[in-house]
């Protein structure tokens, strides 16, 4: 590893075994345990589409329906696919319409007829991922066609509510140089314990993720790679009561990046601990099987908290994200690990602080392709000095070598940015990395001086950190509000009715199949991205 | 000029330059674009009242839109004698002035009950006011000795609300609004008044606790036309609302007999 920092690597170590330590008993768990969303995922990704005429996807249907007989505790494909072959019934929609009317009894299977329904739930599920895998070659074959853009990458977002309205805005926005599109999701989606159906037109402050509207963005997108001879990654979230299902979508639909945070969901959406970290586990897989480059949501720990004082809780979470990303199969090419340009500018030395944290997240992490954000707290409504503010932002990116860029705008915490806001900001971006682009070659801080100091400090923070956690486990310490102030107790916040303990002869072919590995590509995009291969086996 | 009519100042009194930035859906691509482009901006500026006015930045952002920054000199005239301010009508007090002033007007804790109502999920807001963290340097309603706190988080339904409310003996009722759509901030506020009022007039005796709103995207001159007490605006600090709690719900004691209450 190059250090400019000179971190002691003994340290280092130690930091990742605490985090692994801590992260070992929630993995337990996840293999213990699974969800209605993980189940409803595994009919998602074995081709059940649509709803109900009252909206509701026919995946929840039929997940309520086997819940209600035979529960989940065995998994949904035993029954339902059992079902389908007892029964009459052309394919799973017209099964869980059936299911729907209670007219379908589900059994768990014995025997031959089990045996016969391991075999054709896997064979659904073999189809299913075959088509990740397709995508996922896609990608690649896209990336060659086209190019891949040089990092940092830019990040916009787009949210307008309505897809047909985000179409264009993202064109436009990948023409004036973003390299990613976010779609902004509707606001309370995540609190949605389904994955609303089709193209939508109306939102709240975002757009609904759907597998129709991830369709039509990323062909757009396509459109617009071949215009602009530059592929324009697709992102969108992976987080909430549906992680899974939508994790699955994306990798059916060939989105590129999604944010897909350990904690998140639980410190700043009140979701139940366990159904989160059950439902990662298995989005993770996911993304790790379609080389999708996960974000994490590190950044949000520094809006609710002092950048300064809380900023190894965010070294504290990037290990933790790292140690499940990796545990559930993600190279270091798609840990995306966030942090974010929160100090106040009124602190003295503000910005040698945050290039000692930007530049200590680098060194922890050099495969990874780190996602850092811009201020927003400390944004005003003073437009101008906010446009200075964000040019420091991306003077310590391109300083520190990071290598995703999400945009700063003047009008942070304004309006929702107009047109020319978007325009000044990627001008603000060019020219930083016209001018200053190769500055990080040239970045040597001084040997034992503040910015190495305080870099050891705040890694010496998260070790002390990690050890209490260890002697807490790390539910507890979430429960005793360790991470973004608030106390979040495993039993408490929503979605806990949804977690189920595994029986004994669970099957989940996804799970069979994801976990056996043996993806088809190698040195794909995911990897390329972060330039090594280290650390996929 | 003197006294209460005033200009805007660039560099010498009276000058009246201001400077303003928009965007027209013009193209800025030939030659001929561009000069009518600026004289689009131009037109815009004139009805604007900036006379004479100078567009001193153009460009094109993609191929159907121009931005520009222009300046120019307003005629119009700032009467300052009409310049109508609302005054904070409660005491900026420290946390042991509050505290103080719950325990001797109150004589017990002052309950707070605090939520997102409706499909936002955005907590920030009222965490911030409600967390022992607070922001912008205040801590937060947890922080008071003398304040209760109950945060029931985001997406809480109004009925739900309502009944917490009650369970909890509330003194005051805090809902935030962050994240709305087509003035979703609005009916939820209404619709929330409207149901703390008649569970009050189910009750009977008692009355509805105090109903306090907060958000960006608030007006806080609407509080009647709402329904609720009081609406707080972007960049409230929690020791302002701590401040308004106990403003309005612990009556001011006299200082002798706050001092006796003390003891």
């Amino acid at each position: 590893m190059q250090t400019r920092l000179n971190l002691d690597p003994a340290v280092v170590r130690e930091a990742r075994a605490l985090a692994a330590k801590a992260g070992q008993p929630i993995v337990e768990m996840a293999r213990t345990h699974t969800t209605v969303s993980v189940e409803r995922a595994v009919l998602r990704l074995a081709g059940l589409q649509g709803a109900d005429p009252d909206g509701m996807p026919w995946v929840n249907r039929l997940a309520d329906a086997i819940r209600d007989t035979t529960g989940l505790e065995h998994g949904v494909a035993l029954p339902a696919w059992d079902a389908l072959l007892t029964g009459s019934y052309e394919d799973l929609a017209s099964l869980a319409e059936a299911a729907a009317q209670g007219k379908v009894a589900f059994r768990i299977p014995a025997g031959t007829d089990a045996a016969a329904a391991r075999s054709a739930a896997s064979a659904a599920l073999a189809r299913g991922i075959a088509r990740i895998d397709a995508n996922r070659v896609q990608r690649q074959q896209m990336i060659e066609q086209t190019s891949e853009p040089r990092k940092p990458w830019i990040y916009l977002i787009v949210a307008t509510g309505d897809i047909y309205e985000d179409i264009p805005q993202a064109q436009a926005a990948a023409r004036e140089g973003a390299d990613i599109i976010a779609v902004i999701r509707s606001t309370g989606q995540s609190l949605l314990d389904y994955v609303p159906e089709g193209a939508t037109r109306e939102g709240f402050a975002g757009t609904y993720a759907t597998q129709e509207n991830f369709r039509l963005m990323r062909a757009a997108l396509d459109e617009t790679s071949h215009e602009l001879g530059r592929y324009v990654r697709l992102t969108n979230y992976a987080s909430g009561l549906c992680m899974p299902e939508i994790a699955s979508l994306a990798g059916l639909e060939r989105l590129d990046m999604m944010l897909n945070d350990c904690m998140y969901g639980i410190i700043f959406r009140d979701i139940n601990p366990r159904r989160t970290f059950i439902d990662q586990r298995f989005s993770r897989q996911i993304h790790a099987r379609a080389g999708i480059i996960i974000n994490t949501g590190e950044d949000n720990y520094l809006t609710t908290a002092d950048a300064v004082d809380a900023a190894h809780t965010v070294v504290v979470s990037q290990l933790m994200n790292e140690f499940f990303g990796k545990e559930a199969g993600l190279a270091d090419g798609q840990l995306g690990l966030g942090h974010a340009f929160e100090i106040n500018p009124a602190v003295p030395d503000s910005f040698l602080l945050e290039l000692a944290h930007a530049q200590l997240v680098r060194e922890l992490f050099p495969d990874a392709p780190l996602k850092y954000m811009p201020p927003t707290k400390h944004m005003t409504g003073n437009v101008f000095a906010g446009y200075l503010l964000d040019a420091f932002f991306n003077l310590c990116g391109v300083m520190t070598d990071q290598s995703i860029l999400l945009i700063g705008m003047m009008t942070e915490g304004i309006h929702t940015p107009f047109l020319s806001d978007r325009d000044l900001a990627l001008e603000n971006v060019r020219y930083v990395r016209d001018a200053a682009g190769r500055l990080g070659e040239s970045f040597v801080p001084a040997p034992g001086g503040f910015i190495e100091q305080r870099a050891k400090q705040v890694l010496g923070e998260s070790v002390g950190l990690l050890r209490r956690i260890n002697d807490d486990g790390l539910l507890n310490a979430i429960a005793d509000g360790t991470f973004g102030i608030t106390k979040r107790p495993a039993d408490g916040g929503r979605g806990l009715e949804g977690v189920i303990s595994r029986a004994e002869g669970y099957f989940n072919p996804a799970s069979e199949i994801l976990e056996a590995g043996n993806g088809p590509v190698r040195g794909d995009s995911a990897q390329v991205a972060a330039g090594s291969l280290e650390g996929a086996a | 000029m003197t006294g209460n009519i005033i200009r805007p100042y660039g560099d010498t009194t009276g000058d009246g330059r201001v400077q303003v930035s928009f965007t027209l859906p013009v193209p800025f691509g030939t030659t001929t674009e561009r000069a009518r482009a600026e004289g689009a901006a131009m037109q815009l500026a004139t009805k604007m009242g900036l006379e004479p006015a100078m567009v001193v930045h153009a460009k094109g952002m993609g191929p159907d839109y121009t931005f520009f920054i222009v300046y120019g000199r307003v005629s119009h005239l700032v009467d300052l004698a009409e310049v109508t301010v609302t005054e904070r009508e409660f005491p900026l007090l420290s946390s042991a002035e509050v505290n103080l002033r719950i325990r001797s007007g109150l004589g017990r804790k002052l309950v707070v009950v605090g939520a997102c109502i409706g499909t936002d999920a955005h907590t920030v807001g009222i965490d911030a006011i409600l967390n022992v963290k607070g922001h912008s340097g205040e801590k937060g309603l947890e922080y008071y000795r003398e304040i209760r706190v109950v945060n029931l988080g985001s997406q809480v339904a109004i009925p739900d609300l309502v009944a917490r409310a009650n369970a909890e003996d509330a003194d005051a009722v805090l809902v935030s609004q962050v994240v709305t759509q087509r003035d979703a901030h609005i009916s939820n506020a209404r619709e929330m008044a409207a149901a703390f009022d008649a569970a009050a007039s189910d009750a009977g005796a008692g009355g509805r606790p105090l109903l306090v709103v907060g958000g960006p995207r608030f007006d806080p001159g609407m509080a009647a036309e709402l329904g609720v007490d009081k609406i707080f605006g972007k960049g409230t600090t929690p020791g302002e609302v701590a401040s308004y709690l106990a403003y309005a719900l612990a009556p001011e004691v006299p200082a002798e007999d706050a001092e006796g209450a003390r003891v």
